[in-house]
């Protein structure tokens, strides 16, 4: 979706960018000023892609008097506008926000059902993931299940085996928690190289939404589950996979674990598990097992696929590591991000996020020299224990190289590390729990790209 | 035991007492009720590493063959080699693996892709997964017979049992002992959040947040190759229009700096080299509203895997205008249809846009896919 270029200006023309016609204008135009010449060649240019080029929204000084964004008054300023549920009941964001959608990344998987959308990281604002742009990722394709039919059930090491309707899990006393959801093959592509282009296909399999929910430690207590010979928890979903993960009964213990049926204040969506969701906060997403119908619990781990074949971290000895769960500090800065543009020398907001599965995050350093220099940016409210976190910094951009990179440090005071130091540990080969520092390099063209740094 | 007992006492009061006898005495009564045990057996059907949970019964390796062809090959291969739909299953493991239970190809850093018996230490994994989650399109439809036969096929592709092997709850663990990968696994690290399986209490990196003059020398180490400039589709239709900055446009060739790159407004055009470029939108001689039809690509995702004039996973738009000139009726049957083998091996599913769009992305595309 183009923006309405009545005025505009370019900063950095993409080569081959305008017609024989449009140059041909430019000399004619530019004697009669610059508003003119922009409105001829560039109207002409811009309305012929479909993708918005590498033009600014102008705000030139005006030759005319001034802007005729301001001196012709709009439609929407002269007429009547639309009426309140107009186009349906359920608002949608607006028409011009078309771009900004989840996306695949093209060659990963070769089915939708066992695949991956990612979020768009570099268009998102706050903490918040909206419900409709939320990462995802499917086992085996997702329902929209009835929830009227719908059952929780609690056995194995307990006194009575449970079943619960959803009504009746919605009766039960409720928590409401920020928290972030980080799939553990975020990231995973750049383990060993670069390998895709921007923020979203790095680092888009992570979102932070607000859960409603019952704390599972409630339920099992209703179940009169062996708390302390129980050690482990089976979490198992309804769907055609019905997915298992082991938990940590520790972790249940301490209240944090929750059976979610809320998300950002409405009903879970069904890409997210409607109408029940295991929320595991600081594990990886694998665990937040969704269409959630079963808790079992045990004395012992259960090696479930996707804990003896999948989600498992093969190091450098050949040796692969079981039931790694922690989402470990890890930061990343949004914009500027791979494959944007700046449009001009000057000032800039570099934000970004920065979350740790083991707590709060306490700091967050932001390079602009590949790491030479840092500077400690400033966090925004709210900074929640197991929640996206975002931060800033000022940055005035000079118009040469620049790389900007952002390091997070957690309330326990881990230090997110370096690629060289992750890589020494646990090597290449990897594919999960990648929380390495990343770069964005600016190129003096104002073209951003992923880089790694030596 | 004094709560239980303390219990069951409750609720025969409560029932002497003419309510509806309470199950135990509750923090919230009246929610949740007790399972029947025909409901726990309908569910509870996870299998264990100890085999806790594992049905009685067997399956043998020519059965799980018959069944395998017919169910399971057309993802993952006769032979469970295949890479198409799924990772292999099967492959890289070797007798000696089978004898000292660590699979050397994972040891060796050059050897391409894991297979799932390469990786998988517990038979239990092999069989539970088979049982809750295949056939891929009908989950939980195989007989517990059917589920032991195709785990034994599988483990005879692997040349863990021979060809006329039975396998059954009775001998599942001498299985075990086969497992080729069975010793290549630890839980020696920090990244389980509690102290069920001992780990460590070190952390596998120490970095410190160092301020000023940290490293030497920064260099680019890695990135993104110029062909694969395009390889997720225009970036600047994944960004806003909006805002600090713009995506960049990665249909067209990079500016490189120092090249023909100017910064001011008045000097850019000038010394940009002509070209054949972007006319305005309006619907041309074919009646084609190129613009509409853009639209029309990005809403149904036919730009994840077809660019203008870059080959993504399926041709690019302008391959195809050239293939097919002027037939527009043939490529908006393909698009609503699908097809493969025209590219390539990589298959292009139906599709579900409307048939008038499938037809204006057809002429668009018939007249020259032109901008």
């Amino acid at each position: 979706m183009l923006n309405e270029l009545s005025t505009g200006r370019i900063i950095k023309a993409p080569e081959n960018f305008l017609s024989k016609d449009g140059i041909k204008a430019v000399f004619a135009e530019a004697k009669h000023g610059r508003r003119d010449f922009i409105r001829t060649a560039f109207a002409a240019a811009a309305a012929g892609v479909a993708a918005p080029v590498a033009l600014a929204q102008g705000n030139p000084v005006p030759s005319e008097g001034g802007d005729p964004n301001i001196l012709n008054l709009p439609e929407h300023s002269k007429g009547l506008g639309q009426g309140v549920a107009s186009e349906g009941s359920y608002g949608k964001p607006s028409k011009f926000e078309s771009n900004v959608q989840r996306r695949q990344s093209p060659g990963l998987t070769q089915t939708t059902q066992a695949s991956v959308s990612f979020a768009p990281l570099q268009s998102l604002f706050g903490i918040v993931t909206p419900s409709g742009l939320h990462f995802e990722r499917h086992h085996q394709g997702w329902w929209d299940i009835d929830p009227s039919k719908h059952r929780l059930m609690i056995n194995g090491m307990v006194k009575s085996s449970k079943v619960f309707t959803v009504d009746e899990i919605m009766r039960l006393p409720s928590v409401s928690r920020f928290h972030f959801i980080e799939c553990g093959a975020n990231t995973a592509v750049d383990w060993g190289n670069v390998a895709v282009p921007t923020a979203q296909y790095t680092h888009g399999m992570i979102s932070c939404s607000e859960f409603t929910g019952v704390p599972l430690i409630t339920l099992l207590e209703l179940a009169g589950a062996d708390l302390k010979n129980g050690k482990f928890v089976l979490a198992e979903g309804a769907d055609g996979s019905s997915m298992t993960r082991t938990i940590p009964m520790s972790l249940i213990k301490s209240g944090e674990v929750f059976v979610a049926y809320g998300q950002n204040g409405e009903m879970l969506r069904p890409e997210q598990g409607y109408p029940l969701r295991l929320i595991v906060p600081g594990v990886q997403g694998v665990s937040w097992v969704k269409y959630l119908r079963r808790i079992e619990v045990g004395d012992k781990p259960y090696a479930t696929k996707d804990e003896a074949i999948h989600y498992i971290d093969l190091q450098p000895d050949g040796l692969q590591r079981q039931y790694t769960s922690i989402q470990e500090c890890k930061s990343v800065v949004t914009t500027p991000s791979g494959g944007q543009v700046l449009l001009d020398k000057g000032f800039y907001n570099i934000t970004g996020l920065a979350w740790s599965g083991r707590g709060k995050v306490k700091r967050v350093d932001v390079s602009v020299d590949g790491g030479r220099n840092w500077r400690t940016a400033r966090l925004e409210s709210p900074v929640l224990s197991k929640a996206l976190t975002r931060f800033n910094l000022d940055w005035v951009w000079d118009g040469k190289p620049a790389i900007i990179q952002s390091r997070a440090m957690d309330e326990t005071g881990y230090v997110q590390p370096t690629y060289q130091q992750l890589r020494a540990v646990r090597g290449t080969r990897s594919i999960y729990h990648n929380n390495a520092v990343q770069s964005w390099l600016v190129q003096e063209n104002g073209e951003v790209k992923n880089v790694q740094v030596s | 035991m004094f709560r239980f007992r303390k219990a069951i006492l409750a609720s025969v009061l409560l029932a002497g007492a003419g309510f509806a006898a309470a199950q135990d005495v509750s923090k919230f009564p009246g929610v949740g009720r007790a399972a029947t045990p025909k409901e726990v057996a309908a569910w509870d059907i996870d299998v264990r590493p100890d085999f806790k949970g594992l049905p009685a019964g067997s399956g043998t390796v020519a059965k799980g063959q018959d069944i395998w062809e017919g169910k399971c090959a057309h993802c993952h291969g006769f032979f469970g080699e295949s890479g198409e739909v799924f990772s292999p299953l099967v492959g890289g493991t070797t007798p000696a693996d089978i004898k000292s239970g660590r699979v050397a190809n994972l040891i060796t850093p050059g050897f391409p892709g894991r297979t799932t018996l390469m990786k998988v230490p517990t038979v239990s994994t092999l069989w539970d997964y088979i049982n809750r989650a295949m056939p891929w399109t009908a989950p939980k439809s195989l007989t517990t017979e059917e589920v032991y036969s195709v785990t034994a096929f599988l483990l005879n592709l692997g040349g863990i049992v021979p060809d006329n092997y039975t396998l059954s709850d009775k001998n599942i663990a001498e299985v075990q002992a086969r497992m080729p990968n069975r010793n290549g696994m630890t839980t020696a690290h920090n990244m389980w959040p509690g102290d069920e399986f001992g780990g460590t209490k070190k952390s596998d990196t120490k970095n410190v947040a160092c301020m000023k003059d940290c490293v030497p020398d920064v260099k680019v180490a890695s990135l993104l190759p110029d062909f694969a400039r395009n390889a997720h589709g225009n970036l600047a239709e994944q960004n806003r229009p909006v805002g600090a900055q713009y995506g960049v446009d990665t249909t067209r060739a990079e500016v490189k700096a120092g090249a023909a790159a100017p910064v001011v407004v008045a000097k850019a055009p000038a010394a940009l080299a002509p070209q054949a470029a972007p006319t305005a939108a309006k619907a041309d001689a074919a009646g084609v509203d190129s613009k509409a039809v853009m639209a029309s690509l990005q809403k149904n995702n036919c730009t994840a895997c077809h660019a203008v004039d870059k080959k993504i996973l399926g041709p690019s738009f302008l391959e195809i205008a050239k293939k097919y000139p002027g037939k527009t009726e043939y490529l908006a049957g393909k698009i609503k249809a699908g097809g493969s083998g025209v590219w390539g091996p990589i298959p292009m599913p139906a599709q579900t846009l409307s048939d008038g769009e499938a037809k204006s992305i057809a002429a668009w595309l018939a007249s020259g896919a032109g901008k």
